[in-house]
């Protein structure tokens, strides 16, 4: 691990007494958490030769909710974009999936298309629905959803109102077929998780979340809005496209409402309020979360969601930070750090008093 | 002939998309909260209904005067225990808050009333109706609906305009700081602002239940027809939501009249063209108009934030 730098101020030069800091953006926690992320990954890509088939099915889901939260995260977290029509990439990308693996390429080459599909879709609407902010972009992208399953319904070449089913897969048999399409969706999840962390980490991190705060604010400090907010757009719906590829490849059917389904939306809103706006590990243990509800309580049918609903505004008003935001500010724990940390110079590798900024 | 006639049911659907919308104009123009609960309240709104004229026996039109106080309290209630409280917690919260109203809303009506689509009991109204010509042919249900989107728009920008309460409001929706500084008390103007939108949604959800059916579901779509009007008539503008909304109304029944599947759609592109052309809506020049004069009823009502060049720097403090 790199010595923390120390930065000693022009105050300090001229001899005025001020204490020189160090500042860092790792720990050792983080190394540890980090070394552990590995092993945990490593572990996962070997479950289908381990325990196979039955253990599958459920981890499939936990990861697909893993990438739907934190792209949703890099949106609503991070940038303060609260889209609730991500519903609208799912169905691009599942439907991307669809045509592309209609014209004979391999399905799972098809999940990057997909990707790159959705960000290519998400140009022309973030010119329009990011002339708006808060709840009105919220509704606006609702609109586009809209929009996205009425022409999804309209299209007879994808089978209209009654979907297609998607080809390509006949070829494998059913075990490798459900190993491959675990594979792609462990890939697809850490992707995600990886991606969004190391862009956070970037400068873009900072200016993402000074225009999640006060987009006037962060503008009159000479961040570029307009920028930040459609990178964060593009990148966000071109993972959630890959996300659609993967639900539409799990399922092996597509069809408008159930893959243009608000639901996908709901629950990215769960899972990273629940688990934690704005931090790498929120969303992922509030994906665990969704995935442990949804477990027990899926049963209950609609009760099911009036729990998630009145859990997501109780979280909102109470606990605005999250599982996870609760939790790092009693144990000072960053596992996956995206701040800095600031501490004076000569305490030295000690414990320091203040955890990451939010 | 049809045209016309496509015109004139299309100007009528449209005064019931600007009675739901009227009330998230208010509420956003005022608490600077779009209650994405909005269109589920108004379903609300019509099960109630259901349920009071069932219980009496009665049209839907005679439980009125039961169903929109207690709306009138729900709204109230809501702004004390949600919506004043995800305020305090910043932007995000307040959106994140009324998605996650909706949600419940949506899933109670489901597990309470099944989804099966329903149908309020509209009494005699509900199938009288008038020529005007051989070809046209008016229901008085809709011209009623049309009539009392008039009349409450008219009756809030009167009591906007002309009442003490109405220079509270808009005092508070000019700068909600300033307005504490001479003693306004914010949280009451808030709760009467909240209160009177739902109240209003509920009349609306009372013409769509009592014109058409309603499922536990409608709520969302309810809700998008009714940002779509606000939007196409300029936020904050209470005449240009009626105007929004009679554009609505025309484009679905006009299109529709060519092809039934593409109708909601044409709506919605309507918006979305309405959106890149003219992000301020077809009335904002007015409402500047209006807003430097610090005349017209909801002139106070400042548009949304547009991020964007000049709009963008106008913080809420900035003067209007």
């Amino acid at each position: 691990m790199k010595r923390p730098a120390v930065f000693r101020s022009a105050a300090a030069d001229a001899g005025l007494s001020v204490t020189p800091v160090a500042v860092s953006r790792w720990s050792r926690t983080a190394s540890a958490f980090t070394g552990v992320s590995v092993v945990v990954v490593a572990g996962l890509a070997a479950v289908p030769f381990v325990i196979g088939g039955p253990a599958e099915q459920p981890l499939i889901t936990l990861l697909t909710f893993v990438a739907m939260a934190s792209l949703w995260n890099l949106l609503a977290g991070f940038s303060g974009l609260t889209s609730f029509g991500q519903n609208a990439f799912i169905g691009v990308g599942a439907y991307a999936l669809y045509l592309v693996a209609a014209h004979g390429v391999n399905p799972f080459l098809g999940i990057l298309l997909a990707a790159i599909v959705g960000a290519v879709v998400a140009l022309p609407v973030s010119a329009l629905v990011l002339r708006l902010t808060g709840g009105y972009f919220a509704v606006a992208t609702l609109v586009v959803a809209s929009v996205f399953q009425i022409v999804a319904t309209l299209s007879p070449s994808v089978g209209g109102t009654t979907g297609v089913s998607v080809p390509g897969l006949a070829g494998y048999s059913d075990v490798l077929r459900e190993a491959l399409i675990y594979w792609a969706t462990l890939i697809v999840a850490v992707a995600s998780v990886a991606g969004v962390y190391l862009l956070v980490r970037r400068t873009f991190g900072l200016d993402a979340r000074a225009v999640g705060s006060d987009p006037v604010a962060a503008a009159s400090s000479g961040v570029r809005v307009g920028r930040i907010r459609l990178l964060a757009f593009v990148v966000a719906a071109g993972g959630t496209g890959a996300v659609g590829a993967l639900i539409a490849l799990q399922t092996l059917y597509v069809e408008p409402t159930s893959v243009f389904s608000i639901q996908y939306s709901v629950d990215m809103l769960f899972m990273v309020l629940i688990g934690g706006m704005a931090t790498i590990e929120g969303p992922i243990l509030g994906a665990l979360v969704l995935f442990l509800l949804q477990e027990t309580l899926s049963a209950y049918g609609a009760w099911y969601l009036v729990i998630v609903g009145g859990l997501a505004v109780v979280a909102t008003l109470i606990a605005s930070r999250g599982i996870w935001g609760f939790a790092s500010e009693r144990l000072g724990w960053s596992l996956l750090p995206v701040g800095y940390r600031v501490r004076p110079a000569d305490s030295g590798r000690g414990r320091g008093r203040r955890p990451n900024p939010p | 002939m049809n045209w016309v006639n496509a015109v004139i049911q299309g100007m009528l659907l449209g005064g019931q998309y600007a009675l739901i919308a009227c009330g998230l104009s208010l509420a956003f123009g005022v608490m600077r909260i779009v209650n994405l609960a909005h269109g589920d309240l108004a379903v609300c709104g019509a099960y109630l209904g259901l349920v009071l004229s069932s219980v009496l026996g009665v049209p839907v039109w005679v439980t009125l005067p039961l169903l929109l106080p207690a709306a009138f309290a729900v709204g109230m209630g809501l702004q004390v225990l949600l919506f004043g409280r995800a305020l305090r917690h910043g932007v995000l919260a307040p959106v994140l808050v009324t998605f996650g109203l909706s949600v419940m809303i949506e899933n109670l009506l489901q597990v309470a009333a099944t989804s099966d689509p329903r149908g309020l009991n509209g009494g005699a109204l509900t199938l009288a109706s008038f020529h005007i010509t051989s070809g046209i042919t008016v229901s008085w249900l809709f011209l009623t609906a049309f009539l009392t989107a008039c009349a409450v728009l008219s009756c809030l920008q009167l009591l906007l305009s002309r009442t003490s309460w109405g220079r509270k409001v808009r005092a508070t929706a000019d700068d909600l700081d300033t307005a504490r500084l001479v003693g306004i008390r914010v949280r009451p103007v808030f709760a009467t602002v909240a209160g009177i939108a739902v109240a209003t949604a509920a009349l609306a959800g009372v013409f769509i239940g009592t014109i058409g059916t309603f499922d536990p579901q409608a709520g969302t779509n309810t809700l998008i027809f009714a940002f779509e009007a606000v939007v196409i008539g300029g936020i904050g503008s209470l005449w240009g939501t009626l105007v929004g909304g009679v554009a609505l109304g025309i484009t679905q029944v006009v299109v529709g009249e060519l092809n039934q599947a593409y109708a909601v759609l044409a709506v919605h592109l309507l918006f979305l063209a309405v959106l890149t052309v003219r992000p301020g809506g077809l009335f904002t020049s007015h409402q500047s108009a209006a807003e430097a004069r610090g005349a017209g009823g909801a002139g106070g009502l400042r548009g949304f934030q547009v991020v964007g060049r000049v709009r963008g720097m106008r913080g809420r403090g900035a003067p209007g």
